[in-house]
């Protein structure tokens, strides 16, 4: 974290490449210093940001006068710092009860809010919570008392908490925890406040703006989404391969309480949606055995979504995982004790973030803690569920990497088919692929819920829906064809397509072979297909001269007398 | 520590915070001879100077000096 005076100089440079966004800050207390800082932070983070600020303490006026500066600048993203010295103030001179302070506070800022939304509903609204102080006018027992200002203010935090639960715009910044981290007597400093109506230390300045760009971040889209292991001396204590599976620290041995609690803090990431990924230097089988077989090891080998363990360079073996989850380097975390793996994965891979880990793995998370490395602007359920879909697709790529051979690759899958025709089960899914499906679609013609009920009654139309799972998991319904009779020997491929996400797997194959051998059966000679261009289905203009199709003028003839079944390694369920 | 040192440190802290390496102090400067030198950078040299030397000024102290003779003579009796 650079410092204010360096986050200042950010000012003077040519930030016009970087992504522009347009920022308001508003604040009750003086807040030049903190403009400053913000700004200077946006350079840190890639963005030019356009700030806007409004003059001191005037919060309330320039949310509420619709011919206000901050309507007419019109940013999306709107700053609200107001401090715990005014909001002090305000309890000072706090006409009701006190009890009810804090309530009446949140309605106020729920009003803020509910303005700026009227006004522009996808307004993002930043606000800063507040930091902790205690006028002793009780001492510890105005925990104990309803109306006291700590009691009061701690409330309206929590109040902040549960409204931001439920307003999706309204992003809370956790000024609250950088004090908590710094101490109020670094947060804070009398005499400038006196002087100039600064609530926050110049010491503190940067911690405050890269905690607000780190949601202004997340809000463009740009967060961390995986974090990449070593493991010796990083995941447990010790070297697996000298020390042995006995005698590396994890648990109760030596030093390996720091290396439990790191681990159970990787498991909760893993458990909130973060990728997890093993990068070490060691034999793998090796490398594996904690994740199998020890007893105190927190991290298994399920919460693992890519285990890369060879005596290759670390920046080749990054790279891979990266090419495994195709996803950016920028959203990656690299963990390791080693600083000479470190620098050269720095080297190797700018965009990937490599904190410099303490030397003493007991600070280990006490230092990862201070750099906010997993901040969101979402989440949900689906979160794990998208992790254990990456997780499968890691598997799948993992399993291939291993195969020189594609087709022992797809041996190995041991996939399974379910064939159906539409049912009022499946016809919804089938109408979704349906309205969807623009790349693998040989005709695009798209069909309505109705329109499939309808297909699925006509005695002139065969319908099929194809599911596909594998070893790691089930794909769902994936592809649909619709055979319409043209003539008594001829079926005509009125639709045929296909999710991407099961791409080379063979399911073309699969899917020919059942609809011609069900063709066959019902005694058609021909198998009839056309392909219709648009923009997007390109991927499939050869689809019917690869699967053995002859040309008949625009559209394709497949010969069923002739046809042997193509090869294939799904299985019919 | 000397004066002549103190008002040299104090003039590195200067250029550094108001990104000018062509400020030179003398006890005679006053704010209008240094060029960004308002009453907001004023708050950054302060603590700029405090965090440098180890001090702490007082509230009052810090809107009181009229030139840098005086704010050095204020970093001497602390030291």
């Amino acid at each position: 974290m650079k410092d204010f005076a360096n986050l200042k100089r950010n000012l003077k440079k040519d930030a016009s490449a970087l992504k522009p966004i347009n920022v308001a800050l508003l604040g009750d207390t003086a807040t030049q210093f903190l403009a400053k800082a913000i700004q200077g932070a946006g350079y840190e983070y890639g963005y030019n940001l356009q700030l806007w600020e409004a003059d001191f303490n005037q919060v309330e006026r320039q949310v509420a006068d619709p011919s206000s500066e901050l309507h007419e600048y019109g940013a999306e993203l709107i700053i609200i710092f107001q401090s715990s010295h005014k909001l002090l103030g305000k309890y000072n001179k706090f006409k009701g009860s006190h009890t009810a302070f804090a309530a009446d506070e949140l309605n106020s800022i729920k009003a803020i809010y509910d303005t700026l939304a009227s006004v522009n509903p996808k307004v993002k609204l930043i606000y800063y919570n507040y930091t902790e102080i205690d006028d002793n006018v009780f001492g510890n027992y105005a925990n104990k008392v309803t109306s006291s200002y700590l009691f009061q203010l701690r409330k309206l935090n929590v109040l902040l908490m549960e409204y931001a639960a439920d307003v999706p715009n309204f992003h809370i910044c956790d000024i609250s925890s950088v004090q908590n981290l710094v101490g109020k007597a670094a947060f804070f400093q009398p005499s400038v406040y006196i002087n100039s109506e600064m609530v926050l230390s110049i010491e503190v300045l940067p911690a405050i703006a890269y905690k607000t760009l780190g949601i202004i971040s997340a809000l463009q889209g740009k967060f961390n989404k995986c974090v990449i292991l070593d493991l010796d001396n990083t995941t447990w204590g010790g070297i697996i391969g000298d020390d042995g599976i006995e005698n590396i620290q994890i648990g109760a041995l030596g030093i390996g309480k720091a290396f439990s609690e790191f681990q159970y803090w990787v498991k909760k990431l893993k458990n909130r949606g973060i990728i997890v990924a093993v990068c070490s230097k060691n034999t793998e089988s090796i490398a594996m055995e904690p994740f199998e077989k020890h007893p105190d090891m927190v991290l298994k080998m399920e919460d693992i979504a890519v285990f890369v363990a060879n005596w290759e360079n670390k920046v080749d073996n990054i790279r891979k995982i990266q090419g495994i989850l195709n996803i950016g380097f920028d959203s990656m975390v690299f963990l390791d004790d080693n600083p000479f793996e470190r620098n050269m994965v720095r080297e190797g891979i700018p965009q990937l973030t490599v904190p410099e880990l303490p030397e003493d793995p007991a600070e280990y998370l006490e230092y990862l803690y201070t750099l906010n490395l997993f901040e969101t602007i979402s989440f949900t359920e689906d979160d794990a569920a998208r992790t254990k879909q990456y997780q499968v697709e890691a598997q799948r790529a993992t399993l291939f990497e291993k195969f020189t051979n594609e087709d022992d690759f797809l041996q190995n899958l041991n996939m399974v088919s379910v064939v159906e025709p539409f049912t009022k089960f499946n016809t919804p899914r089938v109408a979704q692929l349906s309205q969807r499906s623009n790349q693998f679609n040989l005709r695009t013609v798209r069909y309505t819920e109705a329109d499939l009920e309808a297909l699925a009654a006509s005695p002139r139309h065969f319908t099929f829906s194809f599911t596909l799972e594998d070893k790691f998991g089930n794909n769902g319904l994936i592809c649909v064809v619709i055979l319409q009779q043209e003539s008594p020997e001829v079926l005509f491929i009125d639709t045929w397509l296909m999710s991407c996400r099961v791409l080379k797997r063979g399911m073309e194959n699969f899917t020919l072979n059942t609809i011609a051998s069900f063709a066959q059966q019902k005694g058609y000679k021909y198998l009839k297909g056309e392909y219709i261009a648009t923009p997007k289905n390109g991927m499939v203009a050869d689809h019917y001269s690869k699967l053995g199709f002859e040309p008949d003028g625009d559209n394709w003839l497949l010969n069923l007398n002739q046809y042997q079944d193509k090869k294939s390694f799904i299985d019919k369920k | 520590m000397e004066r002549q040192q103190i008002i040299a440190q104090v003039t590195d802290i200067f250029r550094d915070v108001l990104d000018n390496d062509d400020i030179t102090l003398t006890d005679a400067t006053t704010a209008r001879d240094v060029e960004d030198w308002d009453s907001l950078n004023h708050i950054q040299l302060v603590v700029g100077i405090e965090k440098h030397f180890k001090i702490r000024f007082a509230a009052k102290e810090i809107h009181s000096w009229q030139n840098v003779g005086e704010l050095v003579d204020s970093v001497a009796g602390k030291l």
